[in-house]
């Protein structure tokens, strides 16, 4: 199979363009889809420090390539969420690819942060591991953009995680989310802006353009994830796509060309935040979400502390890279 | 050949010379949901693969928290 632009010998086969690449073309492909994202909607602007949530998997880490490749200011947030030695695996791949890089990258340990890791905090609540892990992740990386002052984070979301929220969302019709899932979420008082840069290339894209790179990723699936319903969302997503390639991108892009703005002013109206009188993130209620499991949490190990909350701890920080020890 | 799958990890022994659709094919795994890579390198649906060679069948769908 040759590549679709320079008749090279393809790598990949992409049926949703009707096209294969060859790698240099693969990589080129890529980093247009990615700055396309970033002009369409906004999302970055020169001179901006960019939080980039690095997990060690595919998508956290080829976005980081890709803007550190692009020219854009980076700082990489490594959240360690102690499930066992996947997480120690994810660590170590994504120590590797900063110090190769020289990127520089702050880890933030959730056990040091609150006391509990993600299973402690799946025993305590009554959170689904995704859930009681999506929360730790929003909290935290939330509360690390405030402390190294930064305004906007970066998320590795791609094409079919994308695709796949938007799937549940419309099944259960929560107009509040269909309203907010938008690439780029602005900023409201305790939030920074989150943007999604990988919105326009599915995971096979990311997956090859890691390869191509020879970047290492974190190849296994999380533990903690197995038979959770957004997979299932995929695979039906999955199933369609095979059958008709585009599918994915078409039911994603047309909902941000034409339902988003439907529900975008009713999930404003709706929403309204306060402070949380605890730590101070926006919550829609007295106690944000991540405080209230982390107290059940700490409950239920009883430990004698309501007075310790997440905000009466020190972070506990790692930063690698020469250039943040000089600054 | 040897094939490496992944997640899971297993490992099938099939005889070539064969296609790597055809691989895919008699391993039970949609193309579409799949990388497959020879050493360091990618390996397009049409590509045939020998005896000798040793390939690695990786899903897409990884990772999920860390």
């Amino acid at each position: 199979m040759r590549c679709s632009r320079c008749r090279d010998a393809a790598v990949l086969e992409l049926r949703r363009y009707r096209a294969a690449y060859c790698g240099t073309c693969l990589v080129a492909h890529c980093e247009r889809q990615v700055e396309r994202a970033i002009a369409e909607h906004g999302m970055l602007a020169r001179g901006e420090r960019i939080g980039v949530a690095v997990s060690g998997g595919k998508d956290s880490l080829a976005l980081w390539d890709l803007l550190a490749r692009g020219g854009w200011e980076t700082v990489g947030i490594h959240l360690q969420l102690g499930i066992g030695d996947y997480s120690r695996h994810s660590a170590a791949l994504t120590r590797t690819f900063a110090a190769e890089r020289d990127l520089e990258l702050v880890e933030v340990d959730l056990t040091e942060e609150v006391g509990a890791a993600v299973p402690a905090l799946v025993e305590g609540g009554q959170r689904s591991p995704c859930g009681a892990c999506g929360l730790s992740k929003r909290y935290l990386l939330n509360k690390v953009a405030r402390e190294e002052g930064l305004t906007v984070l970066a998320t590795g979301h791609n094409l079919d995680d994308e695709a796949a929220v938007l799937l549940g969302n419309v099944l259960t019709w929560s107009t509040g989310d269909l309203g907010r899932q938008a690439p780029v979420l602005p900023h409201t008082s305790g939030f920074a802006r989150r943007v999604k840069p990988l919105v326009r290339l599915s995971e096979r894209e990311t997956a090859a353009y890691c390869v191509v790179r020879a970047i290492d990723y974190v190849v296994e699936e999380c533990p903690m994830a197995a038979g959770n319903r957004h997979l299932a969302h995929k695979a039906a997503l999955d199933a369609l796509e095979a059958r008709s390639p585009g599918t994915k991108a078409t039911f994603y892009q047309g909902y941000l060309r034409q339902a988003f703005p439907v529900f975008h002013p009713i999930a404003k109206r709706d929403l309204v935040l306060a402070t949380c009188e605890d730590c101070g993130s926006p919550t829609t209620g007295t106690r944000c979400a991540f405080c209230r499991m982390t107290e059940r949490t700490r409950r239920r190990a009883s430990e004698p502390t309501p007075s310790v909350t997440p905000r009466a701890r020190r972070p506990s920080r790692l930063r690698s890279s020469p250039a943040a020890e000089a600054r | 050949m040897r094939i490496l799958l992944r997640n899971p990890n297993r490992e099938v022994e099939l005889e070539g010379p064969l296609s790597v659709r055809e691989v895919l094919r008699r391993v039970g795994v949609a193309p579409e949901g799949v990388l497959v890579i020879r050493g360091d390198t990618l390996l397009t649906s049409d590509v045939r693969l020998e005896d000798a060679d040793r390939v690695e069948v990786r899903p897409v769908i990884s990772g999920g928290a860390a």
